[in-house]
């Protein structure tokens, strides 16, 4: 079993991001499972999902405590105390961010991947947009599941000129991001 | 002139201005109600207690263990507070107290849910100033249609689709209803025009009896445009006349702000994501788009809301407010 | 193969899929979601039937329970304070003997405001006369929703379907929906005889003077202690369809000779059920999924805890000054058995607080402890409060 935690912001997707990431599970006919830290949240305020994976079915609904990963949806929520919370030892950050992923690091202490998905999702969705960028190079880094997945799961959710542009992004993005460089992460 | 000028922010800077709401609550970037609020509490000062319905406001300003209010307030229920103000009013009345009571609350608590109650409130002849936020919908819950929401508008349980062309009925006429009390004050307002909204705040807090406002506040994320031009878009409502910015004592209308130069309804609906579906070019868009134009036509024709001239009171727009907001608390 | 839904949408598609003529739809978190997607559904032309959008859920409950009278199939979902608001139309619909199914996305009630989950809603309309059945995960949510209307409409009684808010109604996961073809061979058309019809004019809801209203009451509590019968026929019927069981009025995992049983409702036991799989000393508990709350299965419950030394009720709501609810009514289940077992009764997750898969060691540690087994709100952190108040 994989447990993500991904940060976002109010507004920005964040509990679409981790539906996302489980359905693309489940299409692959593994055990997919996302929900919400549950909140009253406005536009913009700190938001935090959970997602888990798994080749065996979980019964189990109590939040991700431990995370083998996170998920950083603005470099800004790197600041909010608490972000890092219960993050395995060997657990490791992608973060959303322009800074340099060595310099991330070295501050928090853990594995970092840092990819600029605000300009690449503005080239390709003309908005921030950080969800799809970092879901696919996430996938592409951890070889959880194949990038297929992933857009099998876009297709689901979304259709016409959105789905089009989503996809190319994704396709992009495998020719961005080294593959596997997180691969063979332990199983919790 | 600019001796007067210094003159003028000298004494901006000495007058005082009361709180009773604070920054630091949870609304989101150019929310019209947050902003309607802090109009109205300035206004009516601290001798008031306030009674909220379960809603946006009461959500985003009172995350326990903190609250953005400063003045007494209280959050029963969704569907009560007509009845809770009510009940506020009578010990103040038993106990010989002059603090006025004040009800806040969105659409939802005063068409619908929370309409009985109101009723009640208002028939009875307490003295309370009910406030109404109208943001056209049930925002908190995620954006579901209450009987405020226009007619083809969408919202999540009103969803434009192959059958259906968003809300099936038309906005009820709240002010109508509240209006046929013989309440002895009943307006409406809108964010966009301050001044006018404070002018009708006071005259309410001034009155001994059942007052009524509805304030019309555009919602960023249910309306869909940006939180930066809430108060054009709200400026809009009321230049297309779809907005009428009215006055109403013991049932008979007293006041109405005309419009200078009415705008098509178009200038209004296109700016908001709601509406986007109204722009297709089928036969059922365009008839809709011509229902919103005649809506506005009746009521410039009903409320006589053109300006003859120099008397137009239109431009004391969102431009004349005073600026400088914290500073001067 | 399962499709990826989150619970509510799989909610509103199964009850899409049920063919309500009538639905009543009255936003409250954590439900909103279900009338939102049936909403569009119906836009869609995906689901042809009335959708009322009413102006509180006093009015949904009245605009289900006047659709169901005049004889068509109706659906409504609320949770919390809008079940507290319809309080005396559930009374009402079940008191007529009206046959409808309603989703009360499980949630905490004011004061204080919360809009986690927990069941105090449902629980504090308990006594309303209707059936009351509570859901382990989203899978049962959509198979107990179909069999809800058949239940309803033989036994002529309201079913309310539980189903935890938000750790449910909005969570991802994989689901098996079922087929149209499969729910219409399972659910013939509504039929009900008592409809209102000016062809056989019937006048419901009369004053019933003492002269007969012990004999209404009576006629009303014994129909739902046979309407057991129908909720097991019906999920066993349900599972012949499409292989998928929900445990009839209870689910037992775990050990035969277990010592300790550990039984709750709803769906916190999917934390438990995992805590106890990885548990070395899992052979000496066994766990117990309350399924049907009303009737409550007096003899099934007898059944389950026969042996045990220590049963641990796990509480999702409570009586204010008195303490658990369903511990209570397990308690006076056991009281015929020849050994009793130690009942605790501890309420966790008030509020939607976390339930932690720590949660099932540490009530065997409080067993362990043994001391006193009375009521308490187990997962409460008592240093919080002043003294006072402890």
């Amino acid at each position: 079993m994989i447990e993500i935690r991904i940060h976002g912001r109010g507004g920005q997707g964040n509990v679409v991001g981790a539906y996302l990431l489980a359905t693309a599970a489940i299409v692959e006919g593994k055990f997919g499972q996302a929900f919400p830290a549950f909140g009253a949240e406005r536009r913009g305020a700190p938001v935090v999902a959970f997602v888990r994976i798994a080749e065996q079915h979980l019964r189990r609904r109590s939040q991700v405590q431990n995370p083998a990963f996170l998920i950083i949806q603005d470099q800004a929520l790197l600041h909010v105390p608490g972000v890092l919370d219960g993050l395995r030892d060997d657990g490791r950050i992608l973060v959303n961010s322009n800074l340099d992923s060595d310099t991330l690091a070295e501050r928090l202490g853990h594995e970092v991947v840092s990819i600029p998905a605000d300009s690449w999702s503005q080239e390709f969705l003309g908005r921030p947009l950080p969800n799809t960028s970092l879901l696919a190079t996430f996938l592409i880094l951890t070889q959880l599941l194949p990038v297929e997945a992933l857009t099998a799961a876009l297709r689901e959710r979304f259709k016409g000129k959105l789905l089009e542009r989503n996809l190319n992004l994704v396709e992009e993005i495998t020719q961005r991001v080294p593959a596997g460089l997180w691969s063979g992460v332990e199983h919790a | 002139m600019e001796g007067n000028d210094n003159a003028l922010a000298a004494l901006r800077k000495a007058q005082p201005r009361f709180q009773g709401i604070v920054s630091g609550h949870r609304a989101c970037l150019g929310c019209g109600e947050a902003l309607a609020t802090r109009l109205v509490v300035e206004t009516c000062g601290p001798d008031i207690m306030i009674a909220n319905a379960t809603g946006c406001l009461e959500i985003f300003t009172t995350p326990w263990p903190e609250s953005a209010w400063r003045v007494p307030w209280i959050h029963s229920l969704f569907e009560n507070t007509g009845a809770v103000a009510a009940g506020m009013e009578a010990a103040l009345k038993a106990q010989g107290r002059q603090t006025k009571v004040v009800a806040f609350a969105g659409d939802g608590g005063t068409f619908d849910i929370g309409f009985q109650a109101l009723s009640g409130m208002l028939e009875r002849g307490h003295d309370v100033l009910f406030v109404c936020f109208d943001n056209e919908a049930y925002m908190n819950t995620g954006i579901q249609r209450s009987s405020s929401t226009p007619h083809a508008a969408m919202t999540t349980t009103s969803p434009p689709g192959r059958e259906r062309m968003g809300k099936r009925h038309l906005k009820k006429d709240i002010i109508s209803i509240v209006a046929s009390h013989h309440i002895p004050y009943a307006a409406t307002a809108s964010v966009a025009y301050p001044s006018d909204l404070r002018q009708k705040v006071r005259r309410a807090m001034s009155i001994s009896g059942p007052t009524f406002l509805v304030i019309h506040s555009p919602c960023p994320l249910g309306w869909g445009h940006d939180g930066a031009v809430s108060i054009e878009v709200a400026r809009l409502a009321v230049q297309t006349g779809l907005m009428p910015l009215i006055d109403l004592e013991r049932g008979e209308l007293t006041g109405a702000m005309p419009i200078r130069t009415p705008r098509p309804v178009t200038d209004y609906l296109k700016l908001q994501k709601r509406f986007a579906h109204l722009f297709a070019d089928t036969p059922e868009a365009h008839t809709e788009l011509e229902h919103f134009q005649a809506l506005a036509d009746h009521n410039i024709e009903k409320f006589g809301l053109l300006g003859i001239g120099s008397q137009s009171q239109d431009t004391e727009g969102a431009d004349t407010v005073q600026r400088g907001g914290m500073h001067y608390a | 193969m399962p499709k990826a839904l989150e619970g509510s949408q799989a909610i509103a598609r199964t009850v899409a899929l049920c063919r309500p003529q009538v639905v009543a739809a009255y936003p409250i978190t954590p439900q909103t979601h279900i009338v939102e997607n049936i909403a569009r559904l119906v836009a869609d032309g995906e689901l042809e039937c009335e959708y009322v959008s009413v102006e509180s859920e006093f009015s949904a409950a009245s605009v289900a329970l006047g659709a169901a009278a005049a004889g068509s199939r109706a659906y409504t979902a609320s949770a919390s304070q809008g079940i507290l608001l319809m309080t005396e139309v559930l009374y009402n619909i079940a008191g007529l003997r009206i046959p409808m199914v309603m989703t009360c996305a499980n949630r905490a009630v004011s004061a204080p405001l919360s809009i986690w989950n927990d069941h105090q809603d449902s629980m504090s309309v308990r006594d309303a006369g209707w059936i009351q059945l509570y859901c382990a995960d989203n899978q049962e949510a959509i198979d107990t929703t179909i069999q809800a209307y058949r239940i309803a409409e033989r036994t002529e009684l309201p079913v309310m379907v539980c189903v935890d808010g938000f750790s449910l109604t909005h969570t991802l996961e994989p689901l098996e929906l079922p087929t149209q073809e499969q729910v219409d061979g399972f659910l013939p058309p509504f039929q009900f005889q008592r409809a209102l019809d000016p062809r056989q004019p019937i006048s419901m809801g009369t004053l019933v003077s003492p002269d007969f209203y012990p004999e209404a009451r009576h006629s009303h509590h014994q129909a739902l202690i046979n309407a057991a019968e129908e909720v097991v026929a019906a999920d066993d019927d349900w599972a012949a369809v499409c292989g998928r069981h929900s445990g009839g009025l209870l689910k037992v995992e775990g050990s035969e000779d277990a010592e300790i049983g550990i039984l709750t409702l709803g769906s916190i036991m999917g934390t438990l059920l995992d805590a106890h799989e990885q548990h070395p000393d899992q052979g000496k508990v066994k766990l117990i999924q309350l399924r049907c709350f009303r009737p409550f299965p007096f003899e099934a419950i007898k059944e389950a805890c026969r042996g045990l030394q220590h049963l641990v009720v796990l509480e999702r709501a409570l009586s204010p000054g008195s303490g658990g609810i369903v511990s209570n009514e397990v308690q006076a289940a056991l009281s015929s058995l020849e050994q009793t077992p130690r009942i605790y009764s501890f309420a966790v997750g008030l509020g939607g607080r976390d339930v932690p898969l720590e949660l099932y060691q540490h009530v065997l540690d409080a067993i362990a402890r043994g001391g006193d087994n009375g009521f308490r709100v187990f997962d409460a952190d008592l240093s919080k409060l002043p003294p006072e108040d402890r």
